[in-house]
């Protein structure tokens, strides 16, 4: 337990936890106010002016058409008949494909657009997690910290566990802190920009659950940060490999991948598993085939990467890497 | 008395691309209670993979250790707690003071911050205690060292280079401070290059050279078991110095010729060498020992002598063949 405290202490004492921590606050500051500043409260008149937008419009393509349709009249038995459609039938628009709400300024729907800002919340979060818990060790390698701290107590596995306990203890308190004030600033940006309505206790468990995948989500970034960076004994090994796999399997893969035109790249693409596991799938779709439909026509062929998927994904991950930061913890000399 | 520390047939391997390399090779050392035990080496014999294998940083190839009785690393947790060790350069890390390292040492080992403050007093530190450590020379990193291994007020404590970058005050600063901690019944394996030094201060000396030991025991034994029996032999001035040494030369005698004197290697009478130069009416106006230092044990016994017109390279030593309880 006195590891334990002292660890604690350590991370939180760190310069470099802090400016961190502080980077993410600052970022996520910066995406709620540009939230807050780009949408706005859609108030009767604002729907007034949608609907009689939309309504002139309407009315101007109803009228287009109208003149298409006379143009085409003139035209038969004429060489220019042929630049209209047999007999012209030509389909009159309908009121439905004017709806207000696409002349709405933007307003911000809790319901329908926190989602995304769950993901951006857990995609800043995983990013500082995985940059703090690399360093949390990384440095100590590094500086000889983790040398002094074996010769007070020599059980390596327990002092390697104990660093790996606190560090995601650390981050859950951060993340569900955070969440919750994530969470209410949004629904106070949406009933002042935009609206609460539609949230039913089920799109608020909904909510919830979509958290606490993204509270897993930054768990393990700094799961594997750590442990990289034990791995490699430096910091800059869990960065490096970071900038490796975001450089060469991701942008690198991907352009590989296009131009072999391999059926769903996605699945070889990291960002597609965590939205899959966000989102709770995702759907990628091949629009080189065409399964036809009598309602739809041609439609792709598609592949879902389910959350189950993206979840065993993370957890082999997480197995491998801190597994293998634990094994090299108790193998390798200490030089 | 009780021995603090044991190692016997300490082995340690080093596979690599070029090879193997033997870092210890059949290492044995006691260390006995309440001494100050000197711990030399030239560099790379094996002196630091010896302290780590000792204090688990290192595994074992072959061989067996004990602390206190107990054998390690297999029960080093449950004595950890009664050994203080620096391991080579002190490193710790800069960004904190040396009261928050010496205090994140002090929680994980359950220990009381009040504790902090002594250790800090004691190696000069306290009103430097504040600053961060990448503020710090190496003597007040090394003080820094000094400090983290007495905090738990342990029975033996281990120093690797403990006067690295120390200023002349701190090294006598530091002899005393061990001086006190021996008399006060800790026990001190002292490493250390310095070698006037470990001969002011220590009861008892382990040489090793080429991961194996070469040397052991009191100062005064070490030394003894060296003891030269060389003589330095100064004539009346104007007397012809090559001519004397020819002399004894002829009757059997290893002369060297210095710039105002001579040197007989072999002199295990040396009332023969006034002998045979007064019957030739030379008379001798000093005849004195020379004297067997620990530093020219430590070269000898290592082979690590420097010889003129070649550069000796690290690991490069022409082993002493075992003498009395030596080496294996």
């Amino acid at each position: 337990m006195s590891l334990y405290r002292a660890e604690s202490r350590r991370l939180v004492k760190r310069r470099f936890t802090k400016l961190f921590v502080l980077c993410g606050l600052l970022v996520l500051a910066a995406v709620a106010a540009g939230v807050f500043l780009s949408n706005q409260k859609a108030g009767p008149d604002a729907i007034a002016r949608a609907t009689a937008e939309a309504q002139a419009n309407y009315q101007q393509a109803v009228q287009e058409t109208n003149r298409v349709i006379q143009q085409c009249q003139a035209a038969q038995g004429t060489p220019q008949a042929s630049a209209f459609p047999p007999n012209c039938e030509i389909t009159q628009p309908a009121q439905s494909d004017f709806d207000p709400r696409w002349y709405m300024p933007a307003t911000f729907d809790f319901r329908g657009d926190f989602g995304d800002m769950i993901t951006t919340f857990a995609a800043v979060l995983a990013l500082v997690a995985y940059i703090i818990g690399a360093s949390f060790v990384g440095a100590e390698w590094s500086s000889g910290g983790m040398m002094n701290l074996l010769l007070w107590r020599p059980r390596r596995l327990q002092v390697l566990g104990t660093k790996l306990a606190v560090l995601l203890t650390g981050t859950t308190v951060l993340t569900v802190l955070l969440a919750a004030v994530w969470t209410a600033g949004f629904y106070l940006i949406a009933m002042a920009r935009g609206t609460t309505a539609g949230m039913t206790s089920g799109a608020w468990q909904s909510t919830a659950l979509m958290e606490v995948r993204a509270l897993v989500l930054v768990l393990v970034a700094g799961a594997l940060g750590f442990g990289l960076a034990s791995i490699g004994r430096h910091t800059a090994t869990a960065l490096g490999v970071a900038i490796g796999v975001i450089v060469v399997l991701q942008f690198g893969v991907a352009a590989v991948l296009g131009m072999a035109n391999v059926k769903f790249p996605e699945l070889y693409l990291a960002p597609f598993w965590v939205i899959a596991w966000l989102n709770k799938e995702y759907v990628a779709q091949d629009y080189n085939t065409c399964n036809f439909s009598p309602n739809g026509g041609c439609l792709p062929e598609t592949l879902t990467i389910t959350w189950q998927m993206a979840g065993g994904a993370m957890v082999l991950l997480f197995v491998l890497v801190v597994g293998g930061a634990m094994w090299t913890m108790r193998k390798r000399d200490i030089t | 008395m009780d021995a603090v520390l044991e190692i016997a047939g300490l082995r340690k391997t080093y596979r690599g691309r070029k090879g193997v390399r033997r870092a210890l090779d059949g290492f044995d050392m006691v260390v006995e209670a309440g001494q100050v035990h000197g711990f030399l080496g030239p560099n790379g014999s094996g002196k630091t993979t010896t302290l780590r294998t000792l204090l688990g940083l290192i595994r074992a190839n072959g061989g067996q250790m004990a602390l206190f009785g107990r054998p390690v690393p297999q029960h080093l947790p449950e004595v950890a707690g009664q050994v203080g060790a620096i391991v080579e350069s002190p490193q710790f890390f800069g960004n904190f003071s040396a009261y928050d390292t010496l205090t994140l040492l002090a929680d994980a080992g359950g220990l009381r911050r009040e504790r902090v403050i002594a250790v800090l007093e004691l190696v000069g530190l306290r009103d430097r205690a504040r600053e961060r450590v990448r503020t710090y020379s190496l003597g007040m990193k090394q003080r820094l060292a000094v400090a983290s291994a007495l905090l738990k007020e342990p029975r033996l404590l281990i120093l690797d280079e403990p006067a690295n970058g120390l200023d002349p005050g701190g090294i006598r600063e530091m002899r005393t401070l061990m001086r006190n901690l021996a008399e006060s019944g800790m026990t001190v394996l002292l490493s250390s290059h310095i070698l006037a030094e470990i001969q002011l201060i220590c009861d008892q000396v382990t040489i090793i050279s080429a991961g194996r030991r070469v040397a052991s025991g009191s100062v005064a034994d070490v030394l003894a078991q060296h003891a030269s029996s060389a003589v330095k032999v100064r004539l009346e001035p104007g007397v012809d110095l090559i001519g004397a040494a020819a002399i004894l030369r002829a009757k059997g005698a290893d002369v060297t010729l210095e710039q105002d004197h001579f040197v007989v290697g072999n002199a295990g009478n040396p009332a023969q060498i006034t002998r045979i130069l007064a019957e030739k009416q030379i008379y001798v106006s000093e005849l004195s020992p020379i004297a067997a230092d620990l530093e020219s044990v430590f070269l000898e016994v290592t082979g690590t002598a420097p010889v003129e017109g070649q550069n000796r390279q690290v690991d490069q030593t022409a082993m002493a063949p075992a003498q009395g309880g030596w080496g294996q």
